[in-house]
């Protein structure tokens, strides 16, 4: 029983590779131009593999610290940007970078904190509901469709996106650090971008994470291995700077399954943004907005004549774009809007380049929790469908207010430069810690009224 | 989510079901309760939990003398510090 159970999964895992084959070929067949944005799905069945191997959630980097004091995820996405970070001062550099920063201000610590709220709630972050999708997960299911339906309304709604957009976003200044450091010719990629903007910062955080949250237990084993060593009539254990860095690396090398895929992840997505602007180089575009332009399908285009083509790792916008898609099936105008009908378009799904990456990002993860016997199809209690559905819909209206998720607005951009990542970062920790907060209160709540049949004391 | 005793000093928290963070969250909450040396079973099916229920054993010194998974449910058994 259990080996038929264990094929019919290799089977489904390997038929969801033969099924993105078969389409790639088909999309080739139809044109070759669609090379391009199969690279982006195919590119998702990476992310998607990662991350789900890695269990790589950035909603649990900063949960995980303040509600059971674990550093493994925070110490995963620091170590996937520092790797990240290095690539792309090198494709930088040499003109390979698809990389363009958003505007710097408050919106951005206003929509991680919106954001920061949702994702504890919602169990995952942007990208982590995507690949727990993939596992079968009913509650990251509903929490996907509330961030598709909650952007897609949101900027269209009463055109109030519109003046955020107009009259703080977009007059907001766009800048990457490099920008300061000219002087140092193509090296200001690495020193600027890389080392000052991102390395230093996550040394920083990762230091403040071993000092406040991963120190006391580690320091404990430290002092006991080398209390066990004294001689018998005693003396003192004295910790040295040595101790503290050993310390230090005991943390990052805790899970090296996380850690790993955070390197991982961060060679995938260099990968990732150099694929993109060779392939623009290859078919003369800055935009598949153009390409669709050029084949006819000017409808599914904006008014500028693009569509929504970041050239690296995103998540949301296209969730929004697939919301829209399907409001317009219900005769809403979904394109008397900035983001939709001036910015991004509304493609057709299967023409839409972000959004095959995020299909693909579900089907790697399929892929993979059904070779690991991981898969499970969970429909949601409604407990968590709620907390689900609030969750999505805080995220939704924190990734558009943000212009991005934790992907989007926080990797992507410290990794190229861009300061502003730090902000949509902080506030995905100030929203973070609020939601553990109330998950705090919630749990503890569940359990005073859960029928013990132990002696089990509840404060 | 459901928390019994198995027997003396054995007890089991069945959080399948949930998502992050309820199950770490379950699982740390009910092992504050319980008395050094007993034994919490963790029945839950979040495959991401599963690297931070590990991490969290670690971090408290808590053993976990036992780990099965099986067709996406995992069963941790885990004895505290």
């Amino acid at each position: 029983m259990a080996d038929d159970a264990d094929k019919k999964r290799k089977f489904w895992a390997f038929s969801l590779v033969g099924i993105m084959l078969i389409i790639s070929l088909w999309y080739y067949r139809v044109n070759p131009i669609y090379m391009y944005i199969i690279a982006y799905a195919w590119f998702g069945f990476a992310y998607g593999i990662l991350l789900q191997w890695g269990r790589f959630c950035f909603a649990s980097a900063w949960r995980d610290l303040f509600a059971i004091g674990v550093t493994r995820m925070f110490v995963g996405i620091m170590v996937a940007m520092g790797v990240f970070s290095i690539i792309m001062a090198v494709l930088a550099a040499n003109q390979l970078s698809t990389f363009h920063p958003g505007p710097l201000g408050l919106h951005e610590l206003i929509g991680g904190l919106i954001f920061g709220l949702g994702m504890v709630l919602a169990g995952g972050c942007a990208s982590g509901t995507l690949y727990k999708t993939g596992e079968g997960n009913g509650t990251s299911m509903l929490a996907l469709l509330a961030i598709s339906f909650s952007q897609a309304i949101f900027v269209d709604a009463q055109g109030w996106f519109d003046k955020l957009l107009r009259g703080y976003i977009f007059p907001q200044p766009k800048i990457t650090i490099d920008q300061y450091f000219s002087f140092m010719g193509s090296a200001k990629y690495f020193w600027a971008n890389s080392v000052i903007n991102t390395i230093i910062p996550t040394l920083i955080f990762l230091s403040l994470a071993y000092w406040f949250v991963a120190r006391k237990s580690i320091v404990k084993r430290i002092i006991e291995k080398k209390a066990a060593a004294l001689p018998a009539d005693g003396g003192d254990v004295k910790l040295g700077l040595k101790d503290e860095l050993y310390g230090f690396w005991q943390m990052i090398t805790a899970s090296k399954r996380t850690t790993l895929a955070g390197i991982l992840i961060g060679l995938i997505a260099g990968i990732h943004v150099m694929t993109m602007q060779s392939l623009r180089d290859k078919f003369g575009i800055e935009n598949f907005g153009q390409a669709l332009v050029k084949l006819g399908f000017v409808e599914e285009v904006s008014r500028r004549g693009t569509v929504f083509d970041p050239g690296y790792w995103y998540i949301t916008t296209q969730e929004a774009q697939i919301g829209a898609w399907v409001l317009e099936k219900f005769g809403w105008n979904m394109k008397d809007n900035i983001f939709f009908g001036v910015m991004n378009g509304i493609p057709e799904p299967w023409h839409n380049p972000a959004l095959l990456m995020s299909i693909g990002i579900i089907l790697g993860a399929a892929a993979i929790a059904l070779l690991n016997k991981e898969f499970k199809f969970k429909a949601p209690t409604k407990e968590l469908a709620v907390w689900g559905i609030l969750g999505g819909i805080l995220m939704g209206l924190g990734a558009r207010i943000a212009l991005g998720c934790n992907i989007g607005a926080f990797y992507i951009r410290v990794a190229g430069g861009d300061p502003g990542g730090w902000l949509f970062f902080l506030g995905m920790g100030g929203g973070a810690l609020a939601s553990v907060k109330f998950l705090n209160w919630w749990t503890e709540r569940q359990l005073k009224s859960e029928d013990f049949d132990i002696d089990i004391e509840i404060e | 989510m459901k928390v019994k005793k198995l027997e003396d000093g054995v007890y089991q928290l069945d959080v399948k079901g949930y998502v992050c963070p309820h199950p770490q969250l379950y699982t740390m909450k009910t092992l504050q309760k319980l008395k050094s040396g007993d034994v919490l079973e963790v029945l839950f099916d979040n495959p991401s939990s599963e690297e931070s229920i590990t991490a969290l054993c670690d971090k408290e010194g808590h053993e976990i003398i036992e780990k099965r998974s099986d067709g996406g449910t995992f069963v941790y058994r885990i004895k505290k510090a």
